[in-house]
């Protein structure tokens, strides 16, 4: 996936999250292209430790049980779900 | 896992490292469903409807008895239940529900008001917060190949397409872009000041949760706002938003805020 700059990876944010409002501007302004980098184009790993996964849950294992087969996966120290589909445990 | 259900499918998104710091943020979200109920007994499909249109607004709920939250009466919001399909036995339903709707309480409790009794037969849920099923949704297959690719052969493409950037989480939210001199106060946990502000989204309130980004459209921090958007667009200084989650670490941009005084 490519953006034009850092606003158009916003709106296409907005697109996904259904957000409809519309944006009031304070000031124009640049970005420093030294600092920081663009969501899009992270180095691999670093693009890793900043994600998240829309993952279809399998029946069978728990919630719990997948985000430890992906952290094992994935060779992660950290990973955590958005809410259980098990809300009974 | 004794009394789960393990065999739900569906949406459940994952956060991985860093993003675990504002995966929280999904848990109270919206929520929709799609879920076979059985029926004791066949009733019309008038009838059904009917019953499941009582659903539709404010109900009340006791968690059930082995659940992990205290057990007193709650109040969940049911959007909406669409009937997708009824064959006198099994009902498809989608429900669009608050978080922490009971499902298979409410499969029940619909068929008490129906005078036949029902359960939950299968749940899938198909939404929570932004996530949804759409082309982002991948299984454990499909990730475990993206992994399987970029370990063997060095290709990332696979694996950019199955892990989506953590912005992706807060999508959902208002947004308030910050200018690059302000973004290392936010990392180190200070509260937004209108000067800070580039721009924002028009629809927010006193209260609200909302999301600080950088012109690159990195997340930096999760925050209330203490304005509305009216407000600060009217403004030229206070304090916008007090700071709730910091994500990126401090140092990525540089320090400009410390210098000030000494002019």
């Amino acid at each position: 996936m490519e953006y034009k700059n850092g606003l158009d990876f916003i709106k296409k944010l907005d697109e996904y999250g259904d957000v409809k409002a519309n944006w009031i501007v304070k000031v124009e302004e640049e970005t420093n292209p030294n600092y920081g980098s663009f969501p899009w184009k992270r180095e691999i790993k670093e693009h890793i430790r900043n994600g998240v996964i829309n993952l279809d849950k399998p029946p069978g294992p728990t919630s719990h049980e997948v985000v430890a087969w992906i952290k094992r996966m994935l060779g992660l120290n950290k990973a955590g779900h958005g809410g259980t589909l098990e809300p009974h445990v | 896992m004794g009394w789960g259900d393990p065999k739900v499918t569906g949406v459940l998104p994952v956060a991985l490292e860093n993003a675990t710091k504002v995966i929280g943020n999904i848990v109270h979200s919206g929520k929709e469903y799609v879920c076979v109920m059985q029926l004791h007994s066949e009733v019309s499909e008038d009838k059904l409807r009917k019953v499941l249109n009582e659903f539709v607004g404010k109900i009340y709920q006791k968690p059930p008895l082995r659940s992990s939250v205290k057990r007193t009466i709650r109040v969940k919001t049911i959007y909406y239940i669409e009937l997708l399909e009824y064959t006198g036995k099994y009902a498809l339903l989608r429900i669009g529900c608050e978080a922490g709707t009971y499902m298979r309480k409410l499969c029940h409790d619909v068929g008490e008001v129906l005078g036949v009794g029902a359960h939950m037969r299968e749940l899938r849920r198909t939404r929570t917060g932004p996530f949804k099923e759409d082309e982002t949704l991948v299984t454990m297959q499909q990730l475990s190949e993206a992994i399987y690719e970029w370990r063997s052969s060095g290709s990332e493409k696979l694996l950019r397409k199955t892990i989506l950037p953590m912005e992706y989480i807060v999508s959902h939210m208002s947004k308030i872009i910050i200018r690059d001199s302000a973004v290392d106060s936010i990392a180190h946990g200070a509260d937004l000041a209108v000067p800070g502000i580039v721009m924002l989204h028009d629809n927010i309130r006193r209260g609200d949760k909302v999301a600080l980004m950088t012109l690159k459209g990195e997340l930096v921090a999760l925050g209330k706002a203490l304005m509305s958007s009216k407000e600060i667009g009217e403004v030229s200084k206070g304090i916008a938003v007090k700071t709730i989650r910091v994500v990126m670490p401090p140092g990525v941009y540089p320090k400009k805020w410390k210098t000030r005084s000494k002019q």
